[in-house]
C-alpha cells in the first residue's frame, strides 16, 4: 500500500519537475539548451588539456580520466543540487512548500521524485557529451568493450548515493535563507576538487587525499571509469582497491549517508516547523 | 529636463541595499571568499596534472576571480528586473519619477562593490596559496583596463536587464546558458587566442574577453605572445563597447518598457 503511494508520489513529482524544467520554451530550444551547456562546460577542460598537451593522443589515459569524470560529474551538479534547490524553489519562488507539506505524501520521496526529472535530463546530457567525446574528440572508449554490468550497478548505486546527499542538503536548505546557492557552490567545489573528477587524486596533498577517500563520489567515479576505460586505473591512485571492494565501500557509504540524511532532514523539518520557516521568503 | 539631483539620489538609493545588505549578512563573506577557491583549486591542480607552466595556474586564478563579475552581471544585473517583477517591486520603480537608468546604475555600483570583495580576495588568496609570482608591467594600464572592463561589462548587464524585462522563467535558463559557454569562449581559464582568430573576435563582444586578455598580458610579464590583441587596441575596443552598451541599454529599456506596458506583462508573475 505504502509502496504504491510512494511510487505515485515519485511519478507525479517527477512529472512536475519535468514540466518546470522544460515547459518554459519549445521542445527544440529546450534540447539545444540541454546540449549546449554541458558541451561547453566540457570544452573548457578539453581546451585546457589541448593547449598544454596539443593532442588527445599525447596522453589518452589522462584525457579519458578527465573526460569521463567531468561528464559523469554532471549528475552531481544537476541532481544533487537540483534536489536541494527544490526546497528553495517551492518555498520562496512558487510558495507552494506548505501545500506540499499538508499533502498526504512523504516529503523525502517527493524530493527524490523531483530529482528523477533531473536524472532524465542529465542522462541525456551525459550521453550527448560522451558521444561528442568519442565521435569528435577521439575519446578512446570502445562501447563494445565497456563492462556494462559494472557500469549499470555503479550508476544505480551512485545515483542513489547522490539522492541521499541531496536529501541532506535539502534538509539544511529548510533552515537557511539565501544561502542555498552558496551551500551548493561549496559542496560542488569540495566534490569537484577532492573526488578526482578531472585530475587523479594523487595530485592532491596527503590531507586532500584523505578527504577524497572519505567521499563516496570518489569511488563512484572510479568505478565508472573502470567500466568504460580500465587503463585509467594506472593513474587514479585507487589501484589498490578492486572493483568489488569499492562497490562495498560505496554501498556502506550510501547506507551511512542515507541514515544521516534522513536524520538531518527530520531534525531540520522539526526546527523549521518550530521556528516557522516553512513559508519564509527571503530571496524574492 | 533631467533632474540630476533626483537621479543621483536614485543611484545611491539603489546601491545602498546592496552595500549595506552585505554588511548585515557577514556569512556571505565566507561563501564569497572561500568557496570559489575550491573550483579554482581544482582547475589549478588539473593544470599541474597536465604539467603546465605555473603561469597557467595564474591564468586560472585571474579568470576564476573575474567569474564573480560575470555572474554578478548575469544574475544581479541582467536578471534583476525579473526578480523585481517576481517580488512586486518593478511597478514601484516604473511609477517613481527618476530615470530607470539611475536604478540600473545604482544596481551596478552596489554590485561592483560586493563583487569586488569576492574577486579581489579570490585573486589574492589564490596567488598566495599556489605561490604564483606576478609582475605587473604597467599598473596604470592595468587599472584603466580593469575599470573599462567593468564599465563595459555592467553596461552590457544594463542592456540585458531591459531585454530580460518581459520574460518569465526563461530568464533563469537564459542566464544559466550564458555561464559555461561564456567561460569557454571568453577564455576565463586559458588564453582566448587558443580558440582561433574568428572565435576570439566574436567572443570579444563580451567585454570580459578583451578585459581578461589585456589583464593577463599586464599581470604576467612575458606573456604578451599569448595575447589576442595588443593592450592598446583592447583598451580602445573596450571604450567603444562601453559607449555602445550604455547607449543600447537606454534605447532597449525604453522600447521594452513600452512594449511591456502595451502587452500588460510588466506585473505578470510566475510565468
Amino acid at each position: 500500500m505504502a509502496v504504491n503511494e510512494h511510487l505515485r508520489t515519485i511519478r507525479w513529482a517527477a512529472w512536475l519537475g519535468w514540466q518546470m524544467e522544460s515547459n518554459w520554451t519549445s521542445p527544440f530550444l529546450f534540447i539545444i539548451y540541454s546540449i549546449i551547456k554541458p558541451i561547453m562546460a566540457t570544452l573548457i577542460v578539453v581546451f585546457m588539456y589541448l593547449i598544454i598537451l596539443k593532442s588527445v593522443n599525447a596522453d589518452p589515459v589522462l584525457f579519458s580520466y578527465m573526460f569521463i569524470g567531468n561528464a559523469f560529474y554532471m549528475y552531481v551538479a544537476q541532481v544533487l543540487f537540483g534536489i536541494s534547490w527544490v526546497v528553495h524553489e517551492d518555498r520562496e519562488h512558487y510558495q507552494t512548500l506548505k501545500q506540499i507539506y499538508i499533502a498526504p505524501i512523504n516529503f523525502p520521496v517527493y524530493l527524490v521524485g523531483r530529482g528523477i526529472s533531473k536524472i532524465i535530463i542529465t542522462t541525456a546530457s551525459v550521453i550527448v557529451t560522451l558521444a561528442f567525446g568519442i565521435l569528435v574528440l577521439g575519446l578512446p572508449v570502445n562501447i563494445w568493450k565497456i563492462d556494462w554490468p559494472l557500469l549499470i550497478v555503479a550508476m544505480v548505486l551512485g545515483l542513489f548515493c547522490i539522492c541521499t546527499i541531496g536529501i541532506a542538503l535539502a534538509g539544511i536548505s529548510l533552515l537557511t535563507a539565501r544561502h542555498g546557492t552558496g551551500i551548493n557552490e561549496g559542496v560542488a567545489g569540495v566534490f569537484y576538487l577532492f573526488c578526482g573528477v578531472i585530475f587523479p587524486i594523487t595530485f592532491l596533498p596527503s590531507w586532500g587525499q584523505s578527504i577524497a577517500f572519505f567521499i563516496p563520489i570518489t569511488y563512484w567515479l572510479e568505478l565508472l571509469r573502470r567500466s568504460m576505460m580500465p587503463e585509467t586505473i594506472s593513474i587514479s591512485g585507487l589501484a589498490n582497491y578492486s572493483a568489488q571492494e569499492m562497490m562495498v565501500l560505496l554501498l556502506v557509504s550510501i547506507l551511512l549517508f542515507l541514515f544521516f540524511s534522513l536524520i538531518i532532514l527530520k531534525y531540520a523539518d522539526f526546527l523549521a516547523r518550530k521556528k516557522g520557516k516553512l513559508d519564509m521568503t527571503t530571496a524574492y | 529636463m533631467i533632474d540630476w539631483r533626483l537621479n543621483l539620489r536614485a543611484v545611491i538609493g539603489r546601491a545602498y541595499p546592496r552595500v549595506i545588505g552585505s554588511f548585515r549578512e557577514p556569512s556571505w563573506l565566507f561563501f564569497d571568499i572561500f568557496l570559489p577557491l575550491l573550483g579554482i583549486a581544482a582547475f589549478a591542480f588539473y593544470y599541474q596534472a597536465l604539467g603546465a607552466p605555473s603561469v597557467f595556474i595564474g591564468f586560472v586564478i585571474l579568470g576564476g576571480a573575474m567569474t564573480a563579475y560575470w555572474l554578478n552581471v548575469l544574475w544581479s544585473m541582467a536578471a534583476q528586473f525579473y526578480w523585481e517583477k517576481e517580488v512586486g517591486n518593478l511597478q514601484l520603480y516604473l511609477m517613481a519619477p527618476m530615470s530607470r537608468m539611475s536604478v540600473l546604475a545604482g544596481m551596478a555600483l552596489g554590485g561592483i562593490f560586493f563583487t569586488s570583495v569576492r574577486a579581489l580576495s579570490t585573486l589574492a588568496l589564490g596567488l598566495l596559496i599556489f605561490g604564483i609570482e606576478i609582475e605587473i608591467t604597467s599598473p596604470i594600464s592595468l587599472l584603466v583596463v580593469f575599470f573599462l572592463t567593468l564599465f563595459a561589462l555592467y553596461g552590457m548587464g544594463m542592456m540585458f536587464s531591459s531585454l530580460y524585462l518581459l520574460y518569465g522563467r526563461g530568464v533563469w535558463h537564459l542566464s544559466s546558458v550564458f555561464q559555461e559557454p561564456i567561460y569557454f569562449v571568453s577564455g576565463f581559464y586559458f588564453p582566448v587566442k587558443a580558440l582561433g582568430f574568428w572565435v576570439s573576435l566574436l567572443a570579444s563582444i563580451v567585454p570580459i574577453t578583451l578585459g581578461l586578455d589585456a589583464m593577463r598580458q599586464l599581470i604576467f610579464a612575458g606573456q604578451e605572445t599569448m595575447g589576442f590583441l595588443p593592450v592598446s587596441v583592447e583598451i580602445v575596443v573596450l571604450i567603444l563597447l562601453a559607449v555602445v552598451f550604455i547607449y543600447g541599454a537606454r534605447v532597449a529599456l525604453n522600447f521594452m518598457e513600452n512594449l511591456g506596458k502595451r502587452e500588460g506583462r510588466l506585473t505578470l508573475r510566475w510565468q
